[in-house]
């Protein structure tokens, strides 16, 4: 019998990617294709989910075709997103409107001002374990019911389809115009500001309070388990998974048991902590949210630490400075200079996530003298993320009164070895990568073969993770806290950098 | 005797008319100085730039000659680059084959470790990422010296690590060939005793040879009752060079 994979589908915020995972969880073939960032203004970002889509229908054959394949030996589709990015489409002609409005974007900013009002951007917090920040979906949703014409009615109305990049492809997937599945998973809606994150069902005070029609919504649905058969690009072949990124890397790294964490390195960063089936609230800047759930087994939670800028600052030092040519290349420069000769680069772009949520702080480079060279700050563009994971890790520790003892790292940057090092001795743990750095595909690719039963169960999972790569903590003391303290300081000039008075009208 | 290649003389002659402007040219100022359709003049350029010799300027309408094009004798491929292409697949030739893989390349005469997966067993084991190999006794340094034109990169003196490492000059020469002529190269305990290894050229464009993969591992898993290099091992590994050099021709 020919040999059978999952298909994994990762669409991602620069790129779309298709891999193909075997039984014992190793990357057999690789096809990936980018999409266009579109930055309409300052600080907004969008994609144009139709270019996505079609990007989807490229990767999945050109992974298949790559290792020659067939089609049949694909035994179940996995799907897995960049997060919070949200989108409105037509439910009769499958057309978007408008183009997905991206997570990072930031023209929510005044919006989120009034709604926090005078009970502060805690408010929901209770009820969806999130603080109100630019990061989230809900907002986004409004913004974009209250800016185009005629959509509200048309929303009301029951004619746009409200979704998470998952939606979007799963109801593609499943023939779109033509009966498209209208779904997403606990995950993903536990990033929106709309579910509640007890019951896992969209809860009315949070709509009200958003404004947003309950009509737009997709159903909610487990992580693992089987939404459907395609119909569109792998007809027959069934949907088994659907999972935001981080929680799928989660999933990946099989960090299934409480007090497992793991952190990716991507465009972004993000340290999960695997909480149970307890629900911990944060005193220290970290986010609640869903870990996963399995069929009808209750829902594992974990807490959040997000860094919004880490892999995409090398990308600025790439193309907004012209600096280097290929992101790899940074660790060469940055190993030109023994040190960061007293320059930090906080990389504040789109205001500071975890555990500051600052929206109006921005990015500066401070302690800069005429003997600092491009080598020193390739060494502080490297090292922000270092001080970002410390910071994140730090409040982590404190909200659930565990310190962290390894940190398990994936994600491209995990390529970086200056990098792994500089965190092993900030954060004075080992640093382990795993023998997969494609956690987030791979962790789609375990739901949705868990869900059909292409693996038993958790435990074998498990047996498949191996140790690829460690390093070791190797940093005088007394330099570790006085580095971090110069750190701390750089982010103190951050703050308050956009002031009301200035804040562009949301028009 | 065969006719000289259009192509390439037409590319000498962008190369040509690039190295005289300074502030660079864009496709129509070529095509009109070479009497040369846009497309033609956009294909050129294209292949130019992907082999890293020309540059774009940051409105990417002008081109000119990049700084690698000056310094065509130094290497050309990023170490770290080779590293993250080459990550994924290294993983899974760790993983299928149970074994140590380490990425090499050939730096003054010494194979430097590019990158290095732990045996997949969870056992306590040191990366050992930035460390040298002597070429002549391992699998990556004659993976890579077999494919090396200049010479230049031939370890002076072949110092003997074991009783079984290749100290001859001519006896080496000899495995060279063989290794050509595979496409693959073995060690059997050279470098260290009980150990074996197998390892295959990486080739980036145009065939160059930018490093070499392979797995070392205890005599009796890396080769079989015979005591000859497995053949499942050694397809893997050529397998994964191939994969790697894909990914490094494929332009991202």
């Amino acid at each position: 019998m020919a040999e059978q994979y999952v298909a994994a589908v990762d669409q991602g915020t620069n790129s779309t990617r298709c891999i193909l995972f075997d039984r014992r969880g190793r990357l057999v073939s690789v096809a990936q294709r980018e999409h266009r960032q579109l930055f309409p203004r300052p600080g907004w970002v969008e994609h144009d989910a139709a270019e996505i889509w079609r990007n989807v229908t490229r990767v999945v054959p050109a992974a298949i075709r790559q290792i020659a394949a067939e089609p049949s030996q694909i035994v179940a589709i996995g799907i897995t997103n960049q997060r919070e990015t949200s989108l409105l489409w037509d439910r009769r002609t499958g057309q978007p409107v408008g183009h997905a409005v991206v997570w990072q974007d930031t023209r929510t900013d005044r919006l989120i001002t009034e709604l926090a009002g005078d009970e502060g951007p805690d408010r929901f917090a209770d009820l969806c374990g999130l603080p109100l920040t630019t990061y989230f979906s809900a907002p986004r949703l409004r913004w974009m019911l209250d800016h185009t014409p005629g959509l509200r009615a048309r929303a009301e109305r029951g004619e746009v389809l409200f979704g998470t990049m998952e939606s979007w492809l799963i109801w593609n997937f499943t023939g779109g115009p033509q009966g498209g599945l209208h779904v997403t998973d606990v995950t993903n809606a536990s990033r929106t500001m709309l579910m509640n994150i007890e019951t896992l069902e969209w809860d009315d005070r949070l709509l009200a309070a958003f404004d947003v029609p309950r009509s737009v919504l997709p159903e909610i649905r487990p992580s693992s388990g089987v939404f459907a058969t395609a119909t569109e690009v792998l007809p027959g072949v069934r949907i088994g998974a659907a999972l935001g990124d981080q929680q799928a890397a989660l999933f990946g790294q099989t960090c299934f048991s409480p007090g497992e964490a793991k952190c990716t390195y991507g465009t972004g960063s993000f340290l999960l902590l695997h909480t149970g089936k307890e629900i911990v609230r944060s005193t220290h800047g970290m986010l609640t949210t869903v870990a996963y759930q399995i069929g009808s087994e209750p829902a594992a939670y974990a807490l959040e630490g997000s860094m919004a800028v880490t892999g995409s600052l090398v990308q600025w030092f790439r193309d907004g400075l012209g600096l280097i040519h290929t992101a790899a290349e940074i660790e060469t420069l940055a190993r030109t200079v023994e040190d960061n000769g007293g320059a930090y680069i906080v990389p504040a772009f789109s205001g500071l996530f975890a555990p500051h949520w600052r929206s109006e702080a921005r990015g500066v480079i401070a302690g800069l003298t005429g003997y600092i060279t491009k080598g020193h700050l390739a060494r502080a563009v490297l090292e922000a993320t270092g001080f970002q994971t410390l910071e994140v890790v730090n409040a982590m520790n404190a909200d659930s009164g565990i310190a962290l003892t390894a940190l398990k790292v994936d994600g491209g940057m995990t390529a970086n070895n200056l990098l792994m090092q500089f965190l092993a001795d900030l954060l004075d743990v080992p640093v382990v990568r795993p023998m997969v750095t494609e956690t987030v595909s791979l962790g789609a690719a375990y739901a949705a073969g868990l869900a059909v039963g292409y693996w038993p169960d958790l435990e074998g999972l498990r047996s498949n993770w191996h140790r690829a790569g460690q390093w070791l903590p190797n940093m005088d003391p007394d330099r570790r806290a006085t580095e971090y303290a110069n750190w701390q300081a750089a982010v103190q000039r951050t703050f308050g950098w956009i002031r009301p008075d200035q804040a562009r009208s949301d028009q | 005797m065969p006719g000289s290649v259009q192509s390439i003389e037409r590319a000498a002659a962008v190369l040509r008319l690039l190295a005289a402007a300074p502030n660079g040219l864009g496709v129509a100022d070529l095509g009109n100085a070479l009497g040369l359709a846009k497309p033609t003049v956009h294909g050129i350029l294209k292949t130019l730039h992907q082999v890293g010799f020309v540059e774009q300027d940051h409105t990417g309408a002008h081109y000119r000659l990049s700084d690698a094009f000056g310094r065509l004798g130094e290497t050309y491929l990023d170490p770290n680059e080779l590293r993250s292409r080459a990550i994924n697949w290294a993983d899974s030739l760790a993983s299928r084959s149970g074994e140590v893989v380490r990425v090499g390349r050939l730096v003054e005469g010494k194979v430097v470790v590019v990158h290095h997966v732990f045996r997949p067993d969870d056992s306590d084991q040191d990366l050992d990422v930035g460390t040298t190999l002597p070429p002549h006794a391992c699998a990556l340094g004659k993976a890579v010296l077999a494919f090396d034109a200049s010479g230049a990169a031939r370890p002076g003196r072949l110092d003997a690590y074991t009783t079984r490492t290749i100290v001859d000059p001519a006896r080496l020469a000899e495995e060279l060939m063989a290794v050509r002529a595979k496409g693959w190269a073995g060690e059997f305990e050279e470098h260290t005793v009980e150990l074996a290894g197998i390892a295959a050229p990486i080739r980036g464009l145009g065939g160059l040879v930018v490093g070499a993969v392979g797995l070392t591992g205890r005599i009796e898993r890396i080769c079989d009752s015979r005591l000859r290099h497995r053949s499942d091992l050694i397809t893997m590994v050529r397998a994964t060079a191939e994969a790697i050099g894909r990914d490094l021709r494929e332009e991202r």
